[in-house]
């Protein structure tokens, strides 16, 4: 993998972080959009290697933290149903529903498979004529185009028995539910990368403006992340807001077309319920009227009594960069990834589960206030 | 150390009139009797075998370890072996990881039926080949068949027994603060292969397993360094980090990785990126982990470097009294971060 050992240059690594001291002057609080950065972030170690004035707290970037218990039921409901196949990526088995989680409802004999592409389950579909074949199409706008794809394919075969539920989740509407809050701290943003691949960077330049926030599109790599913060941290120190891009080596500022026409064949913009966030308008996809039999909602007639998320969960506040995981008193005791109480503890992008597998407990700074 | 007898096995199969494998042929009757002797026994002749009583009897004198492992693999055949060698390294491999020589195994296999003979007879010829590799006789065993959708083709279980060599003294307690932690290959591998023939994740790669016999490489290793090997242990399922978290923990000593050192293939390191997949918790079969005292693991790790199955072994870490309890691991770039247990199965991510 050479085009990831540069980014990984261990000298690289060390020029921006004197760059990154010798610049600092004042505390900022940063935060990372993308839970694959968070994940770098602990398990390189470059928390303990910044400025003692650069805060950084990870934002609402991980599709299964995000996914709400009324979705997660969905899908567990969707499992039970005889002769159902219900397809998901591996990272959402171990969330807990209101009652269980798909792993769960594996063990119970429900038929659940871990797929890596969309495209798969829509072959599951044609090899299964006589079962019907479910995909739990989750995450942000990265995953839409494939899970919007098979469905265009599906349509395409004529295929009966294929469907997907949706809870597809948008960064933008996340961002300025954040920077909105009265209590919010950030003092600017590292955008997710893999989602301006996709969607380019157009609707960050007004939330830029409008909160006069820096936003850095930034990649994943140790690299990626430090010069994201050195532009990030250049930005606050000179008091500009204006939008950057660390990662121009796959961030077009119109994003991938062909990817958004994808995307906006097959789904429409919708209201979500985000797990901490609770509901955001206009903050997620469904699929559209056009595609609506390959909708598992409407299709299966899914109308279950939405769940109340785990109260004694703050995923919320730290989604919001409001607490960081070792401040929440379950954090470790009552909350562990065998035992979850929320998502962000067991999906492998979840900040709970970065700081329990790989943090050391000296480099988690309290928030102040 | 043995010549293992030369593998003059291309082994046709021989002719059965019947393709694949039917409840009858765990019924203990004619077809039980049938398959066995024109099968089993013949490729896995040997002269305690032969002795075809309800169990082997044989003489024993002197220090022994006894070993079981059941294999469950799916699927069953992948690149570079199948459930039938597996089985064999693998409990040849456990007992080399107790410091013993393999001498007997026995072998039950749990058959879901359905399995066609081809590919019965090509798992027992995997059999024989690795038993002849690790120089171990089967004496014994036994064959079940359930009912379709009872099992997932053939379950294979073997035990071992071996004596264990007059230098070894292996055992977590003897680890120090200072000793060296050490494995003999590139990690990873194995597990890396299984995935991408899994179904549903299949991807293209040329990744084969590394299964193999280390009871020949261990017994070297223990003739020349004896008791400065403190510690042996392969790292299979939960892979190297579960191995050190499991010792830190026994130990209350702290183990100190450095990522750099750490070996991985090329191809395995971009196919676990590519499937957000730590290569520290992936299966491992054909590796050890070695924990040493420091005044051997140059000598350790050339002596390994030199033999077949360890030619990418290398120091990857030490021990010490920080951190008691804890693995810890210097990134590439030279942070640190802790290694803790897998929780649960690996589980790709999405994006």
């Amino acid at each position: 993998m050479k085009y990831l050992s540069e980014y990984r240059d261990p000298e690289l690594v060390e020029d921006f972080l004197r760059e990154i001291h010798r610049i600092t002057t004042k505390p900022w609080t940063l935060m990372e959009i993308c839970g694959g950065q968070t994940h770098s972030l602990v398990k390189n170690g470059i928390l303990e290697m910044l400025p003692k004035k650069i805060n950084m707290v990870h934002g609402p970037g991980c599709p299964v933290c995000v996914t709400s218990v009324s979705v997660i039921d969905e899908a567990v409901h969707l499992a039970f149903r005889p002769k159902t196949i219900l397809c998901s990526f591996g990272d959402m088995l171990r969330v807990p529903g209101s009652s269980k989680s798909l792993l769960e409802a594996k063990a119970e004999g429900a038929d659940v498979r871990i797929l890596y592409s969309p495209l798969e389950a829509v072959q599951l579909a044609k090899d299964n004529p006589d079962k019907q074949v479910v995909f739990f199409a989750v995450g942000f706008e990265t995953t839409a185009p494939a899970n919007a794809l098979s469905v265009i394919q599906a349509h395409h075969l004529q295929l009966k028995n294929y469907s997907i539920l949706a809870s597809h989740v948008l960064v933008p509407p996340a961002m300025e539910a954040i920077l909105g809050d009265h209590e919010n701290r950030i003092d600017a943003f590292l955008a997710a990368g893999h989602v301006c691949t996709i969607m380019g960077m157009e609707e960050y330049y007004p939330i830029a403006e409008k909160y006069q926030c820096p936003i850095v599109v930034t990649g994943f790599e140790p690299v990626d992340l430090l010069q994201g913060i050195l532009m990030a941290v250049q930005q606050l120190e000179a008091g500009t807001y204006k939008l950057e891009n660390q990662y121009s080596r796959s961030v077009q500022r119109a994003g991938n077309r062909m990817a958004m026409e994808t995307i906006h064949e097959v789904f429409s913009i919708s209201d979500r319920a985000w797990r901490g966030l609770g509901n955001i308008p206009q903050s997620g996809y469904e699929v559209n009227d056009r595609y609506k039999n390959f909708n598992a909602r409407l299709k299966f007639n899914l109308n279950l009594r939405a769940a109340e998320e785990n109260k004694d969960c703050i995923s919320g506040q730290i989604m919001k960069g409001l607490k960081k995981p070792r401040q929440c008193p379950n954090f470790g005791t009552r909350c562990v990834p065998e035992h979850p109480l929320g998502a962000p503890m067991v999906s492998s992008e979840g900040a709970c589960a970065a700081y329990y597998h790989y943090s050391n407990a000296s480099v988690n700074e309290p928030i102040e206030g | 150390m043995p010549q293992p007898e030369k593998i003059a096995l291309q082994c046709p199969m021989p002719k059965f009139d019947f393709d694949m494998i039917t409840m009858g042929h765990g019924s203990g009757g004619l077809l039980t009797h049938r398959l066995l002797q024109s099968g089993v026994f013949d490729i896995l002749k040997n002269d305690l075998l032969d002795q075809q009583h309800d169990g082997a009897s044989f003489h024993l004198n002197g220090n022994v370890a006894f070993s079981t492992d059941s294999y469950v693999i799916s699927p069953v055949f992948f690149p570079g072996g199948n459930i039938g060698d597996l089985a064999v390294n693998g409990t040849v491999n456990d007992l080399a990881m107790c410091g013993a020589q393999a001498q007997y195994l026995s072998l039950a296999f749990i058959i879901e039926e359905g399995l066609l003979m081809e590919e019965f007879w090509r798992i027992l010829v995997s059999i024989k080949e690795a038993a002849t590799r690790a120089n171990v006789k089967i004496v014994t065993g036994d064959t079940k068949v359930v009912e379709k959708g009872k099992g997932d083709k053939i379950f294979v279980n073997t035990s071992g027994i071996g004596f264990i060599h007059e230098n070894a003294s292996i055992h977590h307690r003897n680890i120090t603060s200072g000793d060296k932690i050490i494995v003999s290959g590139n990690i990873a591998t194995h597990g890396m292969a299984i995935m991408s023939v899994r179904q549903g994740l299949e991807f293209e790669s040329d990744i084969k397993t590394d299964s193999t016999n280390l009871n020949h490489t261990v017994m070297k290793l223990l003739d020349e360094f004896g008791y400065g090997i403190k510690f042996l242990r392969d790292p299979t399922r939960g892979g190297v980090a579960s191995v050190l978290n499991e010792i830190a923990e026994l130990t209350q000593l702290g183990y100190h990785l450095d990522q750099k050192l750490i070996p991985v293939d090329e191809r395995v390191d971009s196919a676990c990126e590519m499937l957000g997949l730590d290569p520290l918790y992936v299966a491992n079969e054909g590796i050890f982990m070695a924990v040493v005292s420091a005044a051997v693991a140059g000598q350790f790790v050339e002596a390994l470097r030199n033999d077949p199955n360890g030619s990418n072994a290398s120091v990857i870490g030490q021990v010490s009294e920080l951190q008691p309890g804890k693995v810890t691991m210097r990134s590439r770039i030279g942070g640190t971060c802790i290694v803790s247990y897998l929780t649960g199965e690996q589980l790709p991510r999405i994006c």
